[in-house]
């Protein structure tokens, strides 16, 4: 039934004989040039769990402490990521609160500990309890991870506030900028065409 | 000349999780992906229709988006109420001009841009157009792209109300533009992952 040979384009159905890629390499369509496949090294899934594993920890860093702190006449205030989705939804702006917290902290938390478990099974060489599901749910997610774009408002409201407060970035800030870096490593890095033809291998 | 081999011309089908291409069953039965279970399907179920939902459910809410403040700020000198384009305009005559060409385009540029170009590929689709489809692809790559970024603003506001608070010097609350603002970013992901852009390759085989 199923034709590993080919493979289709998802943006323009175009199909394609698959033919060998030198290392590194990648096969684009011919007729739109959306990305079809890549020859991707052989340790490439080793090398997504090792940035996949810090991320989670940067995630935690970045979670636990103040991103941000903040000094009028002497008060001090900070907040870290879930107190502001806190503060947004006590003040009653409760659809944004939610639309934060899930773009910040659950969306990228899913995908994170998803895609550890899915290469640690796959390291194991058995098919993981769930792989193919959880596989599945974090390519649907994904688009709803913003921490790049979170990143980037903490700068803007620092800069926004630096005229009439003293900011002090915090701990979570930095650890956000790492996060993002490894979240984007662990991402290239992984391989899922490996992931299925091995989760497929293994009944 | 022949029409270009197509998986849904050749009688298969691409899984879009696990990309592998399998046959088509019969008419009329349900397929799934052997490999990874999910629901095959040669074209998004409905794409023009729920694409078209979205941004028009969109469209109506960009305009309470960019009315309403989106933030309201309290201090000893008076209240002020923002939104969107007041706190550009607010940033630019302040001399920030980077942080404003910054919000100005991801808040109210690029959701507009969105929102123009998924009109335009629905259309276009919809007309049966066999120009620039080349060109409509990259056009919706992009849209995918840069469509997140004009979460900025709400994460400002975010950061902005959690530190500014009601014992310190100011207040900020969030205002009812924050919420139509991130109503419409979220449609207009929907509508862009509503639509299928095979639906651009579609209309015929042999030109081009
Ligand atoms: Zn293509
Ligand atoms: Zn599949």
């Amino acid at each position: 039934m199923p034709s590993p040979t080919f493979v289709a384009c998802l943006e323009c159905d175009l199909l394609h004989r698959h033919t060998p890629l030198p290392h590194g390499g990648e096969a684009r369509c011919t007729r739109c040039g959306a990305r079809l496949y890549r020859c991707a090294p052989p340790d490439a899934n080793e090398r997504a769990l090792a940035f996949a594993l810090t991320a989670c920890v940067l995630f935690v860093i970045a979670n636990v402490y103040p991103i941000v702190g903040l000094e009028v006449q002497g008060m001090h205030n900070s907040a870290t990521l879930i107190g502001a989705v806190e503060s947004l939804w006590d003040d009653g702006a409760r659809m944004v609160a939610a639309l934060v917290f899930v773009t910040t902290i659950l969306v990228p938390a899913v995908e994170l500990i998803g895609l550890t478990w899915v290469l640690v099974a796959l390291r194991q060489g058995a098919r993981g309890r769930g792989a193919v599901p959880i596989l599945h749910f974090i390519e649907s997610v994904k688009p709803w991870g913003m921490v790049e774009v979170f990143l980037l408002g903490v700068l803007v409201s620092l800069v926004k506030l630096a005229h009439i407060a003293t900011v002090e970035p915090g701990v979570a800030l930095f650890s956000f900028g790492a996060l993002m870096a490894f979240i984007a490593a662990a991402a290239s890095a992984f391989d899922p065409d490996a992931a299925w033809t091995q989760l497929d291998a293994t009944p | 000349m022949n029409a270009a081999p197509t998986a849904a011309r050749s009688g298969l089908l691409a899984c879009e999780v696990c990309r592998l291409v399998s046959r088509a069953p019969p008419q009329g039965s349900d397929a799934h992906c052997p490999r990874c279970g999910a629901k095959l399907h040669a074209r998004k179920p409905a794409s023009l229709a729920r694409t078209w939902a979205f941004l028009i459910a969109a469209m109506i809410l960009y305009i309470p988006a960019n009315v309403l403040p989106i933030m309201d700020t309290s201090s000893l000198f008076g209240s002020q109420r923002d939104t969107i384009l007041s706190g550009v305009m607010f940033l630019w005559s302040s001399g920030s001009f980077v942080l404003a060409m910054l919000i100005f385009f991801a808040s109210i540029m690029v959701p507009l841009a969105k929102m123009i170009a998924l009109a335009i590929l629905a259309g276009s689709v919809q007309m049966h157009s066999a120009r620039h489809r080349r060109a409509r692809t990259r056009l919706y790559r992009a849209i995918e792209f840069v469509g997140r970024w004009s979460m900025l603003d709400i994460y400002v506001v975010t950061i902005l109300v959690a530190l500014v608070q009601v014992s310190t010097f100011a207040s900020i609350h969030a205002g009812p533009g924050a919420a139509a603002f991130g109503a419409v970013v979220v449609l207009t992901m929907f509508a862009a992952t509503s639509f299928d852009p095979r639906l651009i390759w579609d209309t015929q085989g042999e030109a081009s």
